[in-house]
């Protein structure tokens, strides 16, 4: 990670503007993507409620996987009661 | 200091009391101190003011001054003006946050009554702790008197909170020498404090609506300009420091200048201290006149940022310098106000400077002992002798 | 600011907003990120955030990104309990003043800014009352300057510092009794947690946010890396923990202790022991002494809680 900001366009104190974590896409770290089978799917929310980086969004009761995030570690295909969320392999 | 002062009111006030009288005045909003041997009267007057409803701020007795300093930081981050203060080992276990207090941008204030360092365990008044923590990025005031430290501590407040500057700020006295002497001290009327200091202008806020993150990694790529942005600060609070000093001279009828002189005018050998050693320096000065030596005094009231224009002008003409220093840089060639003088004089080869160390764990300092020390450092001068550290006071 | 505790009964009942957002650094299937996930998920008021120094501040906050939506401040390692102390009385004092306005303050520390160097500021903190919320994730080592044991650390874990070698297999010592500790301070609220019981921690933490007073959860956050095992059992550990009795979940309200999950029919420690590579060595045949000693521990320890509960009022 590469910068080219003069001292003088940085913030004093290194303060922050919270929720810029958004603009680092973490979806490049993954080997396997989650794949929901939304025919299974009884959008109980508890792989939204799970996922370590917030990368399942939810739409009122509607899950997506946000694969610009999704760092493929599989919590929500091991935790779905009705398995359906599978593991794909990525292509290379 | 001065004598001509345009207030009518005054208190007799130890150094510390004053210390605690001030930071009333101020009307902080937030002290979080933990008590050691010499500052602990400040925080009891503090809690007495608290208690009586003289001061509605929140005193927040912590369990160490590591805590102490960090509730301070956190404090300031939440927006209030917030004072701490300590001595010696106090100051070393509050080490850590010092850098961070400081490269947060807070405008902290903490009153330090100086004192020796362990080991051997101490609780005598020398400048170790002080000079330790001289890179840590505080800007450093020392007085040389109760009076002093009253005044001090008001501006440092103003100092700190500049917006050109946010740099937490040190006003420290003699431990035991000052702060326990009991002295009248001239003080400000309260409206006329609060009027100087003002409010503290935040910048950034702790609001829920606009979310903002305090304190992140930085990396090779960028931890480097945060520095490089106190050293700016350092560079702004030169001017902003001598304005504070004027602005409260023509309020208070007493202006600081950077270093205090005296007798300075025709001097060719100048006396350089810190602290209360200022004032048996200058009736050292006077017993070396009735003797022929055209001796003076430069007592140094700012510390850091170093007062490199007042140093090149108070010295560039001397004959030769007696420094004496209430620290020991153990390893060094030299102490650090020696430091100082070398890399402020544009010009070195004329002055013969030569660094003494004295007073370590309290030990007196009389102006006879000051007064033989001038007359070695005109002799060394004369022969040219190399530098070489000498201890006045010790026995050898 | 008593604020009226409101539990969730589903996962619907929470709001969609994201405050831990996307795009931090923390490792693909990190215990602690669901951690921080499910406390901003689950406060009924939009909390401030004091972080100590460790995986989760070092994961979610490199300059110039930040995944924190809510006011966060980081010191140093130790003192996460003592910056929130004056945060709060701050925001009490300048908000009476209507200079700015409260928040809740939540204090976030690792089990090594907590059990250990924290503890001192925990325990000031904790003694002084302050109204604030101290959750520690536990992740059982100093898992960010790369896994050395602490002093939650589990007898028998192997770590970098008491690693599983030929003389010495593992940690000898055993985990601190860290809601002990904090009992001992006499506060109103005290809990353990784990993210498998999802709803349960998000209760507890809006339970403990009601109080006017200071309050802890301790919520155990398995470590990928640093407990070796794939990424995807995360959940599926710190259920196991529960469900072995290996970390019982219970909470300490004014004084009496509850169990929550009571477990009737325990499974054998080793079927928790087993999924992790830092307790592999204890399957040798010369050290299944040692997972005999694990069993009896969490046997004893279960029934010291049963006890306690039983006997009513702790303080």
């Amino acid at each position: 990670m590469s910068f080219d900001k003069s001292w003088k366009e940085m913030e004093i104190g290194a303060v922050v503007k919270g929720g810029s974590g958004l603009l680092y896409k973490t979806g490049n770290w993954r080997s396997e993507k989650p794949v929901i089978d939304y025919a299974k799917c009884t959008n109980c929310l508890i792989c939204w409620a799970l996922c370590p980086d917030s990368a399942i969004v939810r739409k009122g009761n509607k899950v997506e996987v946000n694969y610009d995030y999704c760092k493929g570690c599989g919590i929500c295909a091991n935790e779905c009661p009705v398995k359906a969320i599978s593991m794909v392999k990525e292509e290379v | 200091m001065a004598s001509v002062t345009t207030t009518k009111k005054f208190i007799e006030a130890t150094g510390n009391l004053a210390v605690a009288y001030a930071v009333k005045q101020v009307n902080v909003d937030f002290i979080s101190a933990y008590p050691i041997t010499p500052q602990t009267i400040i925080v009891e007057a503090l809690s007495q003011y608290v208690a009586d409803g003289e001061l509605k701020a929140k005193f927040v007795n912590v369990e160490s001054e590591h805590s102490a300093l960090s509730a301070c930081i956190g404090a300031a981050i939440a927006g209030a003006r917030v004072f701490t203060a300590t001595s010696s080992q106090g100051l070393a276990l509050m080490f850590e946050e010092l850098p961070v207090a400081s490269g947060l941008r807070l405008p902290i204030v903490m009153a330090l009554s100086m004192r020796a360092l362990s080991a051997p365990i101490n609780i005598h008044n020398d400048h170790s702790d002080f000079m330790s923590v001289r890179d840590q990025g505080w800007i450093m005031l020392s007085a040389e008197d109760a009076q002093e430290i009253y005044d001090l501590t008001l501006m440092a407040f103003k100092i700190a909170e500049d917006e050109n500057v946010l740099l937490p700020t040190i006003v420290a006295m003699d431990g035991f020498t000052i702060s326990h002497t009991l002295q009248r001290v001239d003080v400000l009327e309260d409206e006329v404090v609060r009027k100087f200091v003002g409010e503290r202008k935040i910048k950034y806020k702790l609001d829920v609506d606009d979310p903002l993150t305090f304190g992140p990694l930085a990396l090779t790529d960028s931890y480097f300009e945060f520095k490089r942005q106190q050293h700016e600060a350092f560079k702004n609070s030169e001017k902003v420091i001598r304005e504070v000093f004027r602005e409260y001279g023509k309020i208070s009828g007493r202006k600081y200048e950077p270093l205090k002189k005296f007798m300075m005018e025709d001097a060719e050998v100048a006396i350089v201290a810190m602290g209360s050693t200022v004032g048996i320096a200058r009736i050292a000065a006077k017993k070396l006149r009735e003797e022929g030596i055209k001796a003076g005094v430069v007592g140094f009231t700012l510390f850091r940022p170093t007062p490199r224009a007042e140093i090149n002008e108070a010295f560039k003409d001397m004959k030769s310098v007696a420094v004496f220093e209430r620290h020991l840089s153990l390893g060094a060639v030299a102490g650090p106000h020696y430091m100082d003088i070398i890399s402020s004089l544009e010009k070195k080869d004329n002055v013969k400077i030569y660094d003494y160390v004295y007073g370590l764990g309290g030990r007196d300092i009389t102006s006879k002992m000051i007064v033989d020390t001038v007359k070695r450092t005109v002799e060394k001068a004369e022969r040219n002798e190399p530098m070489e550290v000498e201890f006045v006071g010790v026995r050898e | 600011m008593a604020l009226e505790y409101k539990p969730i009964t589903k996962l619907s009942d929470l709001p969609e907003e994201n405050l831990f957002t996307s795009g931090h650094r923390l490792c693909a299937g990190c215990g602690p990120a669901i951690v921080a996930r499910l406390t901003v998920l689950a406060t009924q008021e939009k909390p401030i955030v004091v972080n100590a120094t460790g995986c989760l501040e070092v994961g979610s906050t490199l300059y110039p990104y930040s995944s924190w939506k809510v006011p966060w401040v980081h010191v140093t390692f130790e003192n996460a309990a003592a910056v929130a102390s004056g945060i709060v009385e701050a925001l009490d004092k300048l908000a009476s003043e209507g200079k700015t306005k409260k928040a809740p303050v939540i204090a976030i520390g690792g089990d090594g800014g907590t059990f250990d160097i924290g503890i001192q500021a925990l325990s000031g903190a904790l003694e002084r009352g302050h109204k604030f919320l101290y959750i520690c994730y536990d992740n059982e080592a100093y898992q960010n300057t790369g896994i050395q044991r602490s002093g939650a650390t589990p007898f028998g874990a192997a770590t970098t510092t008491s690693p599983a070698g030929k003389v010495i297999p593992g940690k000898q010592e055993r985990k601190k009794d860290l809601i002990g500790i904090v009992l001992g301070h006499h506060i109103p609220y005290a809990a353990t947690a784990t993210i498998a019981y999802y709803r349960d921690y998000i209760n507890k933490v809006r339970k403990a946010l009601s109080f006017n007073g200071p309050t802890f959860i301790h919520v155990l956050a398995p470590c990928t890396l640093g407990w070796r095992y794939d990424p995807s059992k995360t959940v599926e550990i710190s259920r196991l923990a529960v469900e072995t009795r290996f970390f019982p979940i219970y909470e300490v309200e004014n004084g009496a202790l509850k169990i929550n999950f009571r477990v009737p029919k325990p499974k054998p420690v080793e079927e928790y022991l087993k999924m992790q590579g830092r307790f592999a060595h204890l399957f040798r045949p010369e050290n299944s002494h040692l997972i005999k000693e694990i069993q009896k521990n969490v046997d004893e320890n279960w029934a010291r809680l049963e006890r306690i509960e039983k006997a009513g009022q702790i303080f």
